[in-house]
């Protein structure tokens, strides 16, 4: 039984480690000649999005197109292209949407600030309730002021000067 | 006070569900071309019925262009051209403006046969087997048709089939502001 359940312990975490080393890998082989220039290939395969299919990004993608990019961004690496000018070829031809993390620009500050700043107004509304004062006894207590009023409306005989004051009230 | 802070989330959650429904209508394959504005690349490529005879940007600027990617492998090319014959043939429009193709990734031999069984409604074609102008022009997949001003300038990307209803909404109305734009010689 215990080891039953070690097993199972065993074998998620086993693909749990796995899920996260391999990914989806394009039908080509691509030779690097160096671990880093492999490891930048991959980063950047994975945050640049196929321009085809949407929700796949090039690593993942069987289209047509997303093979041609793939070759192309190995032939920007192989031609010792920084990250940064392989991003910017990317979106001169094909557009900001083929970054998976949009660009701090005047049309994305919605999407970088935009959950900061809902997350802000919530945390302005709590404390507002927060800090309007709960009714205690202190302040639900009558002020002399107060007092003699309630003693006046108390009085079966009083002169009814309010004209909100309804029939039913008044009885 | 009370009563908007009462309504408010009933006015919160009307605005998130209009902004949601609008969001069910868009098309997400819609996307404006980064090229827009900006000038038609550089390129130095055969032509389709030609492999020794090379041109360049220099071959197509000067005229109000269109510049339509097709492949013999694309069906909806294939639907698109009867169309594409017709506006070739239209006289209005053909002093105006010229219409090259793109033929993107593809072989030499199917592509001319192609033209041959359907005719040829470009001016040329250029012959793009590697897709290198396709990915300088940001192609995805073909058809996509690229409008340029005479300027050389892009000034619209379409990407799929164009048939009557297409050309009427998304491309009459430009091609006529172009041609204004160039008789004005601005």
């Amino acid at each position: 039984m215990l080891n039953k359940a070690l097993f199972i312990m065993m074998m998620s975490l086993t693909s749990l480690f796995a899920s996260n080393t391999v990914y989806a890998s394009p039908v080509e082989t691509f030779e690097f000649q160096d671990q880093v220039t492999k490891v930048r290939f991959q980063a950047l395969s994975k945050e640049l999005r196929c321009p085809k299919c949407q929700n796949q990004n090039l690593a993942d993608s069987n289209s047509p197109i997303a093979a041609d990019l793939r070759h192309e961004l190995y032939d920007l690496l192989q031609q010792g292209k920084a990250d940064s000018e392989v991003v910017d070829f990317m979106v001169a031809r094909y557009g900001e949407f083929v970054l998976y993390r949009p660009r701090v620009s005047s049309v994305t500050y919605i999407l970088w600030f935009g959950p900061a700043l809902l997350i802000l107004i919530g945390l302005i509304v709590v404390i507002i309730i927060l800090r309007k004062k709960p009714a205690t006894k202190e302040n639900l207590a009558l002020d002399s002021d107060q007092q003699e009023k309630l003693q006046q409306l108390l009085q079966p005989n009083h002169n009814v000067k309010n004209p909100n004051i309804t029939k039913e009230e008044k009885e | 006070m009370k009563i908007i802070i009462r309504f408010l989330p009933l006015v919160l959650v009307i605005a998130l569900g209009v902004v949601l429904y609008r969001g069910l209508s868009l098309n997400p394959q819609d996307m404006p071309s980064a090229l827009v504005g900006k000038a038609m690349p550089d390129f130095s490529l055969s032509t389709l019925n030609d492999a020794n005879k090379t041109v360049t940007k220099a071959d197509l600027v000067g005229d109000i262009v269109l510049l339509n990617v097709w492949a013999t492998w694309c069906p909806t090319c294939k639907y698109e051209h009867p169309y594409l014959l017709e506006l070739a043939s239209n006289p209005q429009l053909n002093t105006q403006v010229k219409l090259y193709g793109v033929n993107y990734k593809d072989e030499r031999l199917a592509a001319q046969q192609w033209l041959i069984n359907y005719k040829d409604p470009y001016q040329f074609s250029i012959f793009d087997k590697k897709g290198i102008l396709g990915l300088d022009l940001g192609v995805f997949g073909a058809p996509e048709t690229f409008v340029i001003d005479h300027h050389g300038i892009i000034r619209k990307r379409f990407a799929g089939a164009i048939d009557v209803r297409v050309w009427r909404k998304e491309f009459e109305p430009l091609i006529k502001q172009l041609i204004n734009e160039k008789q004005q010689g601005k």
